[in-house]
Protein backbone atom coordinates (compact mmCIF):
# COMPACT_ATOMS: atom_id res chain seq x y z
CA UNK A 1 0.00 0.00 0.00
CA UNK A 2 1.15 3.24 -0.82
CA UNK A 3 1.20 6.88 0.98
CA UNK A 4 -2.01 7.67 2.94
CA UNK A 5 -3.32 10.96 1.38
CA UNK A 6 -6.67 10.63 2.86
CA UNK A 7 -6.29 11.59 6.46
CA UNK A 8 -9.47 10.37 7.44
CA UNK A 9 -8.28 6.24 5.99
CA UNK A 10 -9.07 3.89 9.29
CA UNK A 11 -5.96 2.58 10.85
CA UNK A 12 -7.43 0.86 13.52
CA UNK A 13 -7.43 1.51 17.49
CA UNK A 14 -4.72 2.35 19.01
CA UNK A 15 -3.88 -0.66 21.12
CA UNK A 16 -1.54 0.08 24.09
CA UNK A 17 1.64 -2.10 24.18
CA UNK A 18 3.59 -3.57 26.96
CA UNK A 19 6.68 -1.55 25.84
CA UNK A 20 5.07 1.55 25.24
CA UNK A 21 7.17 3.71 27.91
CA UNK A 22 10.48 2.91 26.15
CA UNK A 23 12.12 6.16 25.32
CA UNK A 24 12.60 6.15 21.37
CA UNK A 25 14.23 9.94 21.05
CA UNK A 26 16.72 10.26 23.48
CA UNK A 27 17.30 14.10 23.48
CA UNK A 28 13.68 15.00 24.24
CA UNK A 29 12.63 11.92 25.93
CA UNK A 30 10.09 10.58 23.90
CA UNK A 31 8.68 7.13 24.37
CA UNK A 32 7.10 4.91 22.12
CA UNK A 33 3.99 5.00 22.99
CA UNK A 34 3.41 9.36 22.55
CA UNK A 35 4.77 9.00 18.99
CA UNK A 36 2.05 5.65 18.43
CA UNK A 37 -0.42 7.85 19.79
CA UNK A 38 0.48 10.75 17.90
CA UNK A 39 -0.07 8.69 14.63
CA UNK A 40 -3.03 7.96 15.75
CA UNK A 41 -4.01 11.46 16.54
CA UNK A 42 -3.28 12.00 12.81
CA UNK A 43 0.70 12.12 12.38
CA UNK A 44 1.16 10.13 9.39
CA UNK A 45 4.67 11.71 8.61
CA UNK A 46 7.97 12.44 10.07
CA UNK A 47 7.89 16.22 9.93
CA UNK A 48 4.69 15.82 11.68
CA UNK A 49 6.09 14.03 14.19
CA UNK A 50 8.77 16.05 14.83
CA UNK A 51 6.23 18.91 14.45
CA UNK A 52 4.08 17.95 17.49
CA UNK A 53 5.89 15.59 20.01
CA UNK A 54 9.67 17.30 19.03
CA UNK A 55 11.00 13.71 18.39
CA UNK A 56 14.18 14.24 16.54
CA UNK A 57 14.39 17.53 17.33
CA UNK A 58 16.88 17.82 20.01
CA UNK A 59 20.44 18.28 20.08
CA UNK A 60 21.20 15.44 17.85
CA UNK A 61 18.41 16.67 15.11
CA UNK A 62 16.64 13.38 14.59
CA UNK A 63 19.94 11.46 13.61
CA UNK A 64 19.55 8.45 15.92
CA UNK A 65 15.98 8.38 16.13
CA UNK A 66 14.76 8.96 12.47
CA UNK A 67 15.02 5.43 12.00
CA UNK A 68 13.05 3.99 14.47
CA UNK A 69 10.20 6.41 13.78
CA UNK A 70 10.27 5.73 10.61
CA UNK A 71 9.68 2.40 11.15
CA UNK A 72 6.54 2.95 13.65
CA UNK A 73 4.75 5.39 11.22
CA UNK A 74 5.26 2.47 8.66
CA UNK A 75 3.65 -0.28 10.62
CA UNK A 76 0.82 1.68 12.71
CA UNK A 77 -0.24 3.18 8.71
CA UNK A 78 0.31 -0.27 7.30
CA UNK A 79 2.68 1.21 4.27
CA UNK A 80 5.84 0.49 3.60
CA UNK A 81 9.04 2.69 5.23
CA UNK A 82 9.92 3.19 1.97
CA UNK A 83 6.81 5.54 1.70
CA UNK A 84 7.83 7.26 4.78
CA UNK A 85 9.52 10.65 3.45
CA UNK A 86 12.31 11.52 5.48
CA UNK A 87 12.33 15.11 7.50
CA UNK A 88 14.42 18.09 6.02
CA UNK A 89 18.14 18.15 7.54
CA UNK A 90 18.64 21.19 8.65
CA UNK A 91 21.76 23.39 8.86
CA UNK A 92 24.04 23.39 11.13
CA UNK A 93 25.28 19.77 11.07
CA UNK A 94 26.38 20.13 14.84
CA UNK A 95 25.25 22.45 17.77
CA UNK A 96 27.40 25.85 17.36
CA UNK A 97 27.65 28.52 19.77
CA UNK A 98 26.33 32.23 19.07
CA UNK A 99 29.49 33.68 19.71
CA UNK A 100 31.20 31.96 17.13
CA UNK A 101 28.55 31.12 14.39
CA UNK A 102 27.89 35.42 14.57
CA UNK A 103 31.34 35.62 13.59
CA UNK A 104 32.07 34.45 10.28
CA UNK A 105 32.97 37.34 8.65
CA UNK A 106 35.75 38.68 10.94
CA UNK A 107 39.49 37.98 10.79
CA UNK A 108 40.55 36.29 14.13
CA UNK B 1 -14.05 9.50 -8.06
CA UNK B 2 -15.54 12.50 -6.16
CA UNK B 3 -15.72 13.78 -3.29
CA UNK B 4 -18.38 16.55 -2.07
CA UNK B 5 -18.59 18.87 1.58
CA UNK B 6 -20.17 21.98 2.26
CA UNK B 7 -17.01 23.65 2.11
CA UNK B 8 -14.12 23.01 0.34
CA UNK B 9 -10.69 24.79 2.19
CA UNK B 10 -7.76 24.72 -0.04
CA UNK B 11 -4.35 25.07 2.04
CA UNK B 12 -4.11 23.00 5.10
CA UNK B 13 -2.17 25.58 7.28
CA UNK B 14 -3.40 27.19 10.77
CA UNK B 15 -6.43 29.54 8.45
CA UNK B 16 -7.53 26.49 6.77
CA UNK B 17 -7.27 24.20 9.84
CA UNK B 18 -8.67 26.27 12.08
CA UNK B 19 -11.92 27.34 9.82
CA UNK B 20 -12.17 23.52 9.41
CA UNK B 21 -12.85 23.12 13.00
CA UNK B 22 -14.95 25.89 13.19
CA UNK B 23 -17.31 25.03 10.53
CA UNK B 24 -17.37 21.38 11.87
CA UNK B 25 -18.34 22.51 15.14
CA UNK B 26 -21.03 24.18 13.20
CA UNK B 27 -22.41 20.83 11.65
CA UNK B 28 -20.81 21.50 8.32
CA UNK B 29 -18.92 18.90 6.19
CA UNK B 30 -15.84 20.10 5.29
CA UNK B 31 -12.66 19.10 2.74
CA UNK B 32 -9.39 20.38 3.53
CA UNK B 33 -6.89 19.89 0.24
CA UNK B 34 -3.16 20.18 1.23
CA UNK B 35 -0.18 20.90 -1.56
CA UNK B 36 2.45 18.98 0.40
CA UNK B 37 3.05 16.07 2.14
CA UNK B 38 2.53 17.29 4.89
CA UNK B 39 -0.12 19.58 7.35
CA UNK B 40 0.88 22.98 8.10
CA UNK B 41 3.99 23.14 6.08
CA UNK B 42 4.06 26.31 4.77
CA UNK B 43 3.81 29.91 6.93
CA UNK B 44 2.17 27.84 9.59
CA UNK B 45 5.07 25.94 10.68
CA UNK B 46 7.08 28.87 9.76
CA UNK B 47 7.01 31.95 11.62
CA UNK B 48 8.12 33.39 14.98
CA UNK B 49 4.83 32.78 16.98
CA UNK B 50 3.80 36.46 18.10
CA UNK B 51 0.25 36.61 19.02
CA UNK B 52 0.50 40.16 19.05
CA UNK B 53 -1.50 43.75 18.82
CA UNK B 54 1.51 46.21 19.31
CA UNK B 55 3.28 46.93 15.55
CA UNK B 56 -0.10 46.42 13.54
CA UNK B 57 -1.77 47.88 10.60
CA UNK B 58 -5.14 49.50 12.23
CA UNK B 59 -7.09 47.41 10.31
CA UNK B 60 -5.49 44.86 11.72
CA UNK B 61 -5.79 45.56 14.90
CA UNK B 62 -9.34 44.97 15.94
CA UNK B 63 -8.71 41.10 14.80
CA UNK B 64 -5.48 41.02 16.90
CA UNK B 65 -6.87 42.44 19.96
CA UNK B 66 -10.92 39.69 19.53
CA UNK B 67 -8.21 36.93 19.25
CA UNK B 68 -6.15 37.69 22.14
CA UNK B 69 -9.34 38.66 24.55
CA UNK B 70 -11.65 35.95 23.51
CA UNK B 71 -9.64 32.84 21.80
CA UNK B 72 -6.35 33.10 22.51
CA UNK B 73 -6.27 32.41 26.34
CA UNK B 74 -9.04 29.29 26.57
CA UNK B 75 -6.93 27.22 23.15
CA UNK B 76 -5.19 25.32 24.64
CA UNK B 77 -8.63 23.63 26.66
CA UNK B 78 -10.68 24.11 23.71
CA UNK B 79 -8.37 21.75 21.27
CA UNK B 80 -7.52 19.66 24.52
CA UNK B 81 -3.78 20.38 23.69
CA UNK B 82 -1.50 22.32 25.01
CA UNK B 83 -0.34 24.91 22.24
CA UNK B 84 2.03 26.94 24.54
CA UNK B 85 0.42 30.59 24.70
CA UNK B 86 2.31 32.72 27.01
CA UNK B 87 0.58 36.42 27.73
CA UNK B 88 3.30 37.80 29.29
CA UNK B 89 3.97 41.23 27.32
CA UNK B 90 5.50 42.32 24.18
CA UNK B 91 9.07 44.27 24.37
CA UNK B 92 10.18 46.38 21.56
CA UNK B 93 14.13 47.30 22.26
CA UNK B 94 16.09 50.25 21.17
CA UNK B 95 19.43 51.33 21.38
CA UNK B 96 19.75 54.66 20.12
CA UNK B 97 17.85 57.86 20.11
CA UNK B 98 16.40 57.45 16.34
CA UNK B 99 15.29 53.64 17.80
CA UNK B 100 13.33 55.87 20.96
CA UNK B 101 11.80 57.81 18.18
CA UNK B 102 10.74 55.52 16.17
CA UNK B 103 9.23 53.50 18.96
CA UNK B 104 7.36 56.16 20.32
CA UNK B 105 5.75 56.82 16.97
CA UNK B 106 4.50 53.59 16.76
CA UNK B 107 3.35 53.62 20.56
CA UNK B 108 1.33 56.62 20.30
CA UNK B 109 -0.18 55.52 17.10
CA UNK B 110 -1.43 52.13 18.53
CA UNK B 111 -2.44 53.83 21.49
CA UNK B 112 -4.54 56.33 19.85
CA UNK B 113 -6.17 52.88 18.84
CA UNK B 114 -7.24 51.89 21.94
CA UNK B 115 -4.32 49.20 22.81
CA UNK B 116 -2.52 49.55 26.23
CA UNK B 117 1.02 50.13 25.04
CA UNK B 118 3.50 52.56 26.79
CA UNK B 119 6.91 53.90 25.98
CA UNK B 120 9.20 52.62 28.84
CA UNK B 121 12.61 54.03 29.86
CA UNK B 122 16.03 51.46 30.68
CA UNK B 123 15.10 50.68 34.36
CA UNK B 124 11.80 49.79 33.63
CA UNK B 125 12.63 47.21 30.62
CA UNK B 126 15.31 46.28 32.90
CA UNK B 127 12.81 45.28 35.50
CA UNK B 128 10.40 43.50 33.17
CA UNK B 129 13.43 42.16 31.60
CA UNK B 130 16.67 42.00 33.58
CA UNK B 131 18.63 39.97 30.52
CA UNK B 132 18.92 42.81 28.63
CA UNK B 133 22.06 44.94 27.32
CA UNK B 134 23.28 48.03 28.89
CA UNK B 135 23.38 49.25 25.25
CA UNK B 136 18.92 49.19 25.66
CA UNK B 137 17.93 52.79 26.08
CA UNK B 138 14.39 51.93 26.14
CA UNK B 139 11.56 50.03 24.65
CA UNK B 140 7.51 49.97 24.00
CA UNK B 141 5.74 47.91 25.87
CA UNK B 142 2.35 45.71 25.23
CA UNK B 143 1.46 44.02 28.66
CA UNK B 144 -1.24 41.77 26.86
CA UNK B 145 1.09 40.85 23.81
CA UNK B 146 1.98 37.24 23.65
CA UNK B 147 3.09 34.19 21.94
CA UNK B 148 2.17 30.61 20.55
CA UNK B 149 3.63 27.57 19.16
CA UNK B 150 2.64 28.11 15.89
CA UNK B 151 3.12 24.33 15.03
CA UNK B 152 1.53 22.92 17.89
CA UNK B 153 -1.13 25.14 17.40
CA UNK B 154 -1.78 24.59 13.73
CA UNK B 155 -1.56 20.65 14.38
CA UNK B 156 -3.99 20.98 17.58
CA UNK B 157 -6.34 22.38 15.07
CA UNK B 158 -5.97 19.87 12.56
CA UNK B 159 -5.97 17.02 14.94
CA UNK B 160 -9.62 18.65 17.13
CA UNK B 161 -11.03 18.99 13.21
CA UNK B 162 -10.44 15.67 12.36
CA UNK B 163 -11.74 14.18 15.29
CA UNK B 164 -14.90 16.24 13.97
CA UNK B 165 -14.85 14.07 10.65
CA UNK B 166 -13.24 17.03 8.70
CA UNK B 167 -11.47 15.29 5.68
CA UNK B 168 -7.78 16.26 5.20
CA UNK B 169 -6.16 15.22 1.95
CA UNK B 170 -2.44 15.96 1.71
CA UNK B 171 -0.14 15.81 -1.37
CA UNK B 172 -3.53 17.68 -3.40
CA UNK B 173 -2.12 20.21 -5.46
CA UNK B 174 -4.92 22.22 -6.76
CA UNK B 175 -5.06 23.47 -10.16
CA UNK B 176 -7.91 25.05 -10.69
CA UNK B 177 -11.39 26.28 -9.27
CA UNK B 178 -13.97 25.55 -11.96
CA UNK B 179 -17.65 27.56 -11.84
CA UNK B 180 -20.67 25.43 -12.69
CA UNK B 181 -23.33 28.13 -13.68
CA UNK B 182 -21.76 30.99 -12.70
CA UNK B 183 -21.06 29.62 -9.32
CA UNK B 184 -17.50 28.11 -7.76
CA UNK B 185 -18.06 25.05 -7.45
CA UNK B 186 -15.51 22.58 -8.17
CA UNK B 187 -12.12 21.92 -7.15
CA UNK B 188 -10.02 20.40 -9.63
CA UNK B 189 -6.71 18.67 -7.85
CA UNK B 190 -4.07 17.00 -10.38
CA UNK B 191 -5.85 14.10 -9.12
CA UNK B 192 -9.57 14.39 -8.13
CA UNK B 193 -12.81 16.52 -8.25
CA UNK B 194 -13.69 18.09 -5.19
CA UNK B 195 -17.45 19.81 -5.11
CA UNK B 196 -18.49 22.03 -2.39
CA UNK B 197 -21.65 25.08 -1.47
CA UNK B 198 -18.44 27.26 -0.99
CA UNK B 199 -14.84 26.99 -1.43
CA UNK B 200 -12.37 28.70 0.81
CA UNK B 201 -9.36 29.66 -0.63
CA UNK B 202 -6.25 29.81 2.17
CA UNK B 203 -3.14 28.73 0.26
CA UNK B 204 -0.79 31.23 1.18
CA UNK B 205 1.23 32.49 -1.84
CA UNK B 206 0.10 29.75 -3.95
CA UNK B 207 -3.55 31.43 -3.77
CA UNK B 208 -2.49 33.69 -6.57
CA UNK B 209 -2.16 31.25 -9.28
CA UNK B 210 -5.47 29.67 -7.98
CA UNK B 211 -7.61 32.43 -7.74
CA UNK B 212 -6.16 33.32 -11.27
CA UNK B 213 -8.03 29.94 -12.99
CA UNK B 214 -11.36 32.15 -12.25
CA UNK B 215 -9.81 35.18 -13.16
CA UNK B 216 -8.82 36.98 -9.49
CA UNK B 217 -6.09 39.11 -9.07
CA UNK B 218 -4.75 39.82 -5.64
CA UNK B 219 -1.49 41.66 -5.08
CA UNK B 220 1.10 40.11 -3.55
CA UNK B 221 4.96 38.80 -3.95
CA UNK B 222 6.25 36.47 -1.57
CA UNK B 223 9.72 37.14 1.18
CA UNK B 224 11.57 34.74 2.84
CA UNK B 225 12.35 34.53 6.67
CA UNK B 226 14.90 32.69 8.43
CA UNK B 227 14.75 31.87 11.83
CA UNK B 228 17.59 30.22 14.53
CA UNK B 229 16.44 27.83 16.90
CA UNK B 230 19.02 27.25 20.27
CA UNK B 231 19.16 24.43 22.46
CA UNK B 232 17.53 24.21 25.78
CA UNK B 233 18.72 27.05 28.26
CA UNK B 234 17.48 27.62 31.85
CA UNK B 235 13.95 29.16 31.80
CA UNK B 236 14.85 32.58 31.41
CA UNK B 237 11.98 35.41 30.59
CA UNK B 238 8.43 34.81 28.21
CA UNK B 239 8.09 38.13 26.32
CA UNK B 240 7.93 38.15 23.02
CA UNK B 241 10.75 40.18 21.81
CA UNK B 242 11.32 42.73 19.14
CA UNK B 243 13.48 45.61 18.10
CA UNK B 244 13.33 49.04 16.42
CA UNK B 245 15.82 48.41 13.82
CA UNK B 246 14.16 44.82 13.28
CA UNK B 247 17.61 43.21 13.85
CA UNK B 248 15.80 40.11 15.33
CA UNK B 249 12.28 39.13 16.55
CA UNK B 250 11.17 35.80 18.77
CA UNK B 251 10.89 34.30 21.94
CA UNK B 252 11.77 31.71 24.44
CA UNK B 253 9.77 28.53 24.18
CA UNK B 254 8.21 26.13 27.02
CA UNK B 255 10.84 23.42 26.01
CA UNK B 256 13.79 26.37 27.08
CA UNK B 257 14.99 26.76 23.21
CA UNK B 258 15.02 30.19 22.25
CA UNK B 259 13.38 31.01 18.72
CA UNK B 260 15.10 33.84 17.28
CA UNK B 261 13.88 35.24 13.59
CA UNK B 262 15.59 38.16 11.42
CA UNK B 263 16.99 38.79 8.01
CA UNK B 264 20.46 39.17 6.30
CA UNK B 265 19.54 42.17 3.73
CA UNK B 266 19.82 40.33 0.87
CA UNK B 267 16.73 38.07 0.65
CA UNK B 268 15.32 40.00 -2.02
CA UNK B 269 18.32 39.24 -3.94
CA UNK B 270 19.55 35.91 -2.92
CA UNK B 271 18.93 32.87 -4.99
CA UNK B 272 16.86 30.12 -4.41
CA UNK B 273 15.45 26.99 -6.56
CA UNK B 274 12.20 27.57 -5.65
CA UNK B 275 11.82 26.21 -1.95
CA UNK B 276 12.39 28.33 0.79
CA UNK B 277 15.96 27.64 1.72
CA UNK B 278 18.40 29.23 4.41
CA UNK B 279 21.45 31.17 3.37
CA UNK B 280 24.56 30.98 5.07
CA UNK B 281 25.46 34.61 6.28
CA UNK B 282 21.81 35.28 7.38
CA UNK B 283 21.39 32.99 10.88
CA UNK B 284 25.52 34.73 11.18
CA UNK B 285 23.56 38.07 11.19
CA UNK B 286 20.93 37.12 13.26
CA UNK B 287 23.20 35.90 16.11
CA UNK B 288 24.95 39.28 16.26
CA UNK B 289 21.75 40.99 16.28
CA UNK B 290 21.02 38.83 19.09
CA UNK B 291 24.23 39.24 21.35
CA UNK B 292 24.03 43.33 20.87
CA UNK B 293 20.66 43.01 22.85
CA UNK B 294 21.47 39.40 24.91
CA UNK B 295 25.68 39.52 25.39
CA UNK B 296 24.16 36.42 28.02
CA UNK B 297 23.26 34.33 24.97
CA UNK B 298 26.25 34.41 23.18
CA UNK B 299 27.14 30.90 24.21
CA UNK B 300 24.08 29.50 23.41
CA UNK B 301 24.43 26.89 20.50
CA UNK B 302 22.26 26.97 17.89
CA UNK B 303 20.79 23.23 16.92
CA UNK B 304 19.14 24.49 13.51
CA UNK B 305 17.88 27.10 10.92
CA UNK B 306 15.20 26.95 8.89
CA UNK B 307 13.41 29.08 6.12
CA UNK B 308 9.90 30.00 5.06
CA UNK B 309 7.75 32.21 2.72
CA UNK B 310 5.80 34.50 3.75
CA UNK B 311 2.95 35.89 1.36
CA UNK B 312 2.97 39.55 1.15
CA UNK B 313 0.40 41.85 0.11
CA UNK B 314 1.06 44.98 -1.77
CA UNK B 315 -0.32 47.31 1.75
CA UNK B 316 1.30 44.15 3.88
CA UNK B 317 -2.96 43.54 4.89
CA UNK B 318 -4.75 40.39 4.33
CA UNK B 319 -7.21 39.44 1.57
CA UNK B 320 -10.37 38.49 4.08
CA UNK B 321 -12.86 38.64 1.80
CA UNK B 322 -16.33 37.12 -0.67
CA UNK B 323 -15.86 37.25 -4.87
CA UNK B 324 -19.22 38.80 -5.70
CA UNK B 325 -17.83 38.19 -8.97
CA UNK B 326 -17.69 34.21 -8.74
CA UNK B 327 -20.23 33.63 -5.61
CA UNK B 328 -19.34 30.96 -3.67
CA UNK B 329 -15.84 31.58 -3.11
CA UNK B 330 -13.96 33.11 -0.04
CA UNK B 331 -10.28 34.74 -0.14
CA UNK B 332 -8.51 34.26 3.19
CA UNK B 333 -4.25 34.77 2.12
CA UNK B 334 -1.45 37.40 1.58
CA UNK B 335 -1.48 37.28 5.39
CA UNK B 336 1.74 39.32 5.11
CA UNK B 337 3.62 37.76 7.96
CA UNK B 338 1.04 38.21 10.38
CA UNK B 339 -1.46 35.30 10.16
CA UNK B 340 0.01 33.42 13.03
CA UNK B 341 -1.78 35.05 15.53
CA UNK B 342 -4.68 36.81 14.29
CA UNK B 343 -5.53 32.90 12.79
CA UNK B 344 -8.26 31.87 15.61
CA UNK B 345 -10.23 35.00 14.73
CA UNK B 346 -9.94 34.68 10.81
CA UNK B 347 -10.71 30.80 11.11
CA UNK B 348 -14.27 32.18 13.05
CA UNK B 349 -14.73 34.64 10.54
CA UNK B 350 -14.20 32.56 8.00
CA UNK B 351 -16.84 30.07 9.59
CA UNK B 352 -19.54 32.50 9.96
CA UNK B 353 -18.99 33.52 6.54
CA UNK B 354 -18.97 30.58 5.13
CA UNK B 355 -22.12 29.52 6.24
CA UNK B 356 -23.85 33.25 5.87
CA UNK B 357 -23.89 34.20 9.39
CA UNK B 358 -22.76 37.77 9.75
CA UNK B 359 -19.19 38.04 10.76
CA UNK B 360 -18.63 38.97 14.25
CA UNK B 361 -15.75 41.83 13.32
CA UNK B 362 -16.83 43.77 10.19
CA UNK B 363 -14.15 42.64 7.36
CA UNK B 364 -14.77 45.09 4.83
CA UNK B 365 -11.16 46.54 5.19
CA UNK B 366 -9.53 43.21 3.97
CA UNK B 367 -11.79 43.21 0.90
CA UNK B 368 -10.17 42.00 -2.50
CA UNK B 369 -10.88 44.77 -4.71
CA UNK B 370 -9.50 47.26 -2.77
CA UNK B 371 -5.84 47.89 -4.19
CA UNK B 372 -6.39 51.19 -6.43
CA UNK B 373 -3.41 52.87 -8.44
CA UNK B 374 -1.21 55.63 -7.08
CA UNK B 375 -3.07 58.55 -8.91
Amino acid sequence: MGKIKDRLTPIGEFVPQPDDDMIICRCEEITKGEIRQAIHDGMFTLTEIRRFLRAGMGLCQGQTCTRLVKGMIARELGISPLEVEPAAARAPMRPIKMIVLGNEGKES
Amino acid sequence: MGYRADVIIIGGGIIGNSTAYYLAQKGCSVIVLEKSDYIGNGGSSRNGGGVRQSGRDKRELPLAMYGVKHLWPNLSEELEMDVEYYQQGNLRLGKTEAHIKTLAGLTERAASLGLDVKMIDQAEAKAINPYLSAEVMGASWCPTDGHANPMLATLAYYRKARELGVRFMTGEEVAEIKKIKGKARQVVTTEDVYEGDTIILAAGYDSRDIAATVGIDVPMTRALLEVLVTEAQPAMFYQMLGTAAADFYGHQSTHGSFVFGGTSGLEDVNKDNGTPVTNSITASCICRGIMNYFPCLSDAKIVRTWAGWIDVCVDHVPVISPVEEVPGLILACAFSGHGFGIAPTVGTLLAQMAVGEAPVLDVSDFRYDRFKAKL
